[in-house]
């Protein structure tokens, strides 16, 4: 029969006696616990980033790109020959199952002049269906249509970038712009997505139908040639099918015999941007880990004072004993101080690590996301630790000799 | 059934290859409301003996029987149970736990055998108040004389209603009139709560106040005698307890 009230009781009052002492010992645990805190937000907030990204290139994204030229040995790089058609597109869509989706493009960089305002921008000549593949949403207005496109109509929505640099207050939607002198009628504006991956401002975009891109601004060695296709699977789990499945389809469309090497090259993005946040999720992990070899000294430190203890309190052991104290009161006496020390000091700890996150990501513009979970492993941890640490001196100190105990000067 | 019945207990020492005969057959009876004193000199085996009646320690051959238990088969928590319940201890040096108030001291024994908070509080004041200490509940022990302090150290050889108290040189870090304040609330015990009390002290002073007074030298009981000035209704008991291995003529 034991009794944890009063046993805790006993352990604050001795705890108090050594206030110095005590606040060392605690200290090892509060730097253990706020650094595995302050670590795994640190992580998480690095992977959330990259989730974050991943979902503004829009999920399960592929991306095929022409092949690479090469004459007299010098070859050109990818996107380099012409081999991707407006045919090849619609055969993708038309016969891979796996694919939800899938937009055209063909552009480039041109000066875009609204009144006295001018701005470089990329320009994207693709079909409204780019929106879904990239998921991207309109801030007003509308997109063109397939009509549009069909047509080649004059028109563009622009990304938020270029509404400031050329419109400032103005309301662009009706507005007309000349792209390298051509009117375009602009209809809607994009909604903002930030930076890319790679820190390309993604904003900094203006989107026309790809027949007017083709035709009226960068033209093609060929009609129907586009430079690049976006296409979006139906799940992350179609994306490897998908990728093989474009393969086949443009080797056999493009008559590519079996021992030559493809004219295009399939990127799959999203499988890129999982692996990099699988591996930031390992690095939160690792610097969890490291961190959590300071909760261990922490535990060592705890030992060390509790043996300490232990040898300072015999007589008071040997009291306890002689009046009836059974092994396991004097045992849970000495965990349960352990256990009061790192418990404390897991608190404070956690205090310290929420709010070291919060200092980080206000002043060094970090990412760091504070997980209830963690918060909470870290507190069964850092008790965990105390009862480890704890019950070997708890051990030695049931072990002594009644006798010897009270006659200890 | 006496209260303690011993039998042909021995205790050894290994130090070594040397092996030391602290105490050698040692054989009596206690009944219960005795009021014993054991006196002897320094090394004479009294506190290896003492150590034994308290289920502190366990004799090396013997038998030990208290109140009908058989003391040498328990393992280590049943003699803290044992201790716990039949046995209060007393020591010369008080052995109170700093920085404790006086009835948290008292409240220890019911600490570890699940008595409720209030029902420890209650009986812990009550002893207290029993020794005389009421009004001084919540001193700590720095804040007591050292016979207020052995009068806490009672209270709590008291507070579990024990048939024997056992007091290592209870007096012994006291002066005269202090000691003799705590003899009498020994005595007083023994009359009236008729609990046996079994006390080891250095001066026949002390002893006085006992009915029964047993010598101990170099491990073994020289004597074995009523006290009739201690003790007016006192009849000897279990004269077969005593040792007579020659050291009688040794005696007084």
């Amino acid at each position: 029969m034991i009794n944890i009230p009063s046993t805790f009781k006993i352990s604050f009052r001795a705890l108090r006696v050594n206030k110095m002492r005590s606040a060392l010992t605690m200290l090892g645990i509060i730097i253990g616990v706020g650094a595995v805190i302050a670590m795994l937000a640190v992580g998480k907030g690095a992977s959330q980033k990259i989730a974050d990204q991943i979902a503004s290139l829009g999920s399960n994204l592929l991306i095929i790109l022409p092949g690479s030229t090469s004459a007299g040995g010098v070859r050109m790089g990818a996107g380099s020959q012409p081999t991707l058609t407006m045919g090849d597109t619609e055969a993708i869509l038309r016969e891979i199952p796996s694919v939800a989706d899938i937009a055209p493009d063909h552009g480039g960089i041109a000066q875009v002049v609204y009144g006295n305002q001018n701005w470089a921008t990329g320009i994207r000549g693709t079909t409204p269906n780019f929106l879904n593949v990239r998921e991207w949403q309109l801030a007003s207005g509308r997109a063109f249509t397939d009509q549009e496109v069909k047509s080649g109509a004059k028109v563009c929505l622009i990304g938020q970038t270029v509404v400031d640099n050329l419109f400032g207050n103005i309301d662009p939607i009706g507005q007309v712009v000349r792209l390298k002198k051509v009117p375009f009628t602009v209809i809607g504006v994009l909604a903002p997505k930030g930076q890319s991956l790679t820190g390309q401002d993604q904003d900094d975009i203006i989107l026309v139908p790809i027949t007017a891109a083709q035709r009226q601004l960068f033209g093609t060695p060929f009609p129907g040639m586009v430079r690049i296709i976006h296409v979006k699977a139906k799940s992350t789990e179609d994306l490897f099918d998908a990728e093989r499945q474009i393969n086949e389809l443009l080797r056999q469309r493009h008559r590519i015999g079996p021992k030559q090497e493809n004219d295009f090259t399939v990127r799959n993005l999203t499988e890129r941007l999982k692996t990099q946040e699988e591996s930031s999720k390992v690095m939160a992990l690792l610097l969890g880990a490291i961190a959590s070899v300071s909760l261990v000294v922490g535990g060592i430190g705890i030992m060390n004072i509790m043996l300490v203890s232990v040898t300072e309190r015999t007589r008071e052991i040997g009291i306890r004993m002689a009046v009836g104290a059974k092994t396991w009161d004097i045992r849970l006496q000495f965990i349960i101080e352990a256990l009061t020390l790192s418990l404390i000091g897991g608190v404070i700890g956690i205090i310290l690590g929420v709010g070291g996150s919060k200092i980080l990501s206000a002043f060094a513009a970090w990412p760091t996301i504070i997980s209830p979970f963690y918060v909470l492993l870290a507190f069964f941890f850092s008790g965990m630790v105390g009862i480890f640490f704890g019950f070997y001196p708890a051990y030695k100190a049931s072990l002594l000799d009644p006798i010897d105990a009270l006659r200890y000067e | 059934m006496p209260l303690i019945d011993i039998r042909e207990i021995t205790k050894v020492y290994q130090l070594g290859d040397v092996s030391v005969k602290a105490l050698c057959s040692i054989s009596l009876s206690i009944e219960n409301g005795e009021f014993i004193a054991i006196m002897g000199p320094s090394g004479s085996g009294k506190s290896t003996f003492m150590n034994i009646l308290g289920c502190l320690d366990k004799p090396t051959s013997g038998r030990y029987i208290l109140e009908g238990t058989e003391i040498g088969t328990l393992g280590r928590d049943e003699l803290a149970a044992i201790r716990n319940k039949k046995l209060g201890f007393v020591f010369q040096g008080f052995n109170l736990l700093p920085r404790t108030s006086a009835l948290e001291n008292v409240e220890l024994p019911m600490l570890y055998y699940g008595v409720t908070a209030k029902e420890r509080r209650d009986r812990a004041m009550a002893a207290l108040k029993s020794v005389g200490l009421e009004g001084r509940e919540h001193h700590f022990p720095n804040q007591l004389s050292g016979g207020q302090q052995q009068r806490v150290a009672i209270a709590r050889a008291l507070v579990n209603n024990a048939p024997v108290i056992l007091a290592d040189e209870p007096t012994g870090n006291l002066d005269t009139k202090t000691s003799e304040e705590i003899m009498e609330l020994f005595t007083n015990l023994n009359a009236e709560s008729n609990i046996t009390v079994i006390l080891i002290t250095h001066e026949h002073d002390i002893a006085e106040y006992s009915k029964r007074i047993i010598k101990f030298r170099d491990g073994c009981v020289v004597s074995d005698e009523a006290n009739v000035r201690g003790a007016k209704n006192y009849s000897v008991i279990g004269s077969e307890g005593q040792s007579n291995k020659g050291f009688d003529t040794l005696t007084l």
